[in-house]
């Protein structure tokens, strides 16, 4: 591999005496070890896994003033996002809300088994999908919108948009102590 | 009783074919990696099962982080350069060469535009020492929405395409900062942005 042919190169009759020649095996631990070292370097330093992005598209400002066809009371899933990772959730319009408000929590157990019940439910009574409106409060975080949009995209529902809070919903969010 | 004798083979064992791997291994991460860039401040970004990667260039990052600060920072050196002129023309700062130079090989910004000379004329050490107060984005002075359209006009000149616009944020950062970015961005009609996430499972 690593070697030369270094045989004397055959007897001939009469030949010169050759010096012995050495050997030209070069010891390849020391690069082996530094080439490793380099590749744990590298492999340590840089990013392997890229970020992951979620794409947002937010409604149109200008087309807030047009009249869109208007989406019905009972299947819209309004989501207040509060403080201390607490949400809480109702259908139709605060003022005379279809369902009593509930307040949930994020993931599995909280407000994905809501999403997933509602909009069976709202799919069988209207025949339509569910819109939902997420209003995310002063004093929730940045991990909590993403959260429930996760949550949307994992249960299917590709129809939703981020709208400000109103006040009437902030005392909900008031009453159940999560504000 | 006769022993059968082994016999003693060399220790020397034949590195070739390890130092090929390793090298072949090295020019692969070499060739394929990109340097981390810094967060200008220590960001946790939330997990979310979105699986959509970030495109590599025409990108900007506004990052959100460190009690409601923000920074912007912009892919693609000539981009940079020519943000940083046409900023300021803007605000009638002028800025030489070497500033330019400068600011075209920094990943973030973060400081109102009145102190952007004073942080270029920085060296390396003090940078990073320096807490930048990040970028002014209230309705007095929006810098932000000045950095975005500048920003976004530069790559549409540069490459011709659509500057893609993505939020990085803190997930313990308050709501409100998020939304008056969210404002600031749908005021020039972006209305379609991307939200940096990490990997989560189900």
């Amino acid at each position: 591999m690593a070697e030369l042919d270094t045989s004397g190169g055959g007897k001939k009759k009469g030949g010169k005496v050759r010096s012995k020649k050495q050997s030209t095996r070069v010891d390849l631990t020391a690069m082996v070890d530094l080439a490793f070292l380099l590749v744990t370097f590298f492999m340590l330093t840089t990013t392997l896994s890229k970020a992951k992005a979620m794409d947002l598209a937010m409604p149109d400002k200008e087309d807030d003033q047009k009249v869109e066809e208007p989406i019905a009371a009972s299947r819209t899933l309004t989501v207040l996002l509060g403080n201390d990772n607490k949400l809480e959730w109702f259908i139709g319009v605060p003022t005379e809300p279809l369902s009593a408000p509930a307040v949930d929590g994020y993931g599995k157990d909280g407000f994905r088994k809501v999403l997933i019940e509602q909009s069976k439910k709202i799919k069988q009574s209207t025949g339509k999908d569910m819109f939902v409106i997420i209003k995310p409060s002063d004093k929730s975080v940045y991990k909590n919108m993403i959260d429930v949009i996760d949550e949307l995209n994992i249960t299917n529902n590709k129809s939703y948009a981020i709208v400000d809070i109103t006040p009437v919903e902030i005392d909900l969010l008031k009453r159940e102590k999560i504000y | 009783m006769p022993r059968v004798k082994v016999p003693r083979k060399s220790t020397a064992i034949d590195m070739t074919a390890m130092c090929d791997v390793a090298f072949l291994l090295l020019t692969f991460f070499i060739l394929t990696a990109k340097p981390k860039v810094e967060d200008p401040v220590p960001i946790d970004t939330p997990a979310s099962t979105s699986q959509v990667l970030l495109p590599e260039s025409d990108i900007a990052t506004i990052t959100v982080g460190g009690k409601n600060k923000v920074f912007f920072g912009v892919e693609g050196f000539e981009v940079r350069k020519q943000l940083l002129m046409r900023m300021g023309e803007k605000y009638k700062t002028t800025f030489t060469q070497p500033e330019v130079n400068k600011f075209s090989v920094m990943p973030n910004i973060g400081v109102p535009m009145a102190q952007v000379k004073q942080y270029l004329a920085l060296d390396g050490s003090q940078m990073k020492e320096f807490k930048a107060p990040g970028i002014p984005t209230d309705s007095v002075s929006n810098e932000l929405f000045n950095w975005i359209h500048e920003a976004r006009i530069v790559t549409k000149n540069i490459s011709g395409k659509e500057l893609r616009i993505t939020i990085k944020g803190d997930s313990q950062e308050e709501y409100p900062t998020i939304q008056r970015i969210i404002a600031i961005l749908q005021k020039q009609e972006v209305n379609k942005f991307s939200l940096i996430t990490s990997l989560r499972g189900k």
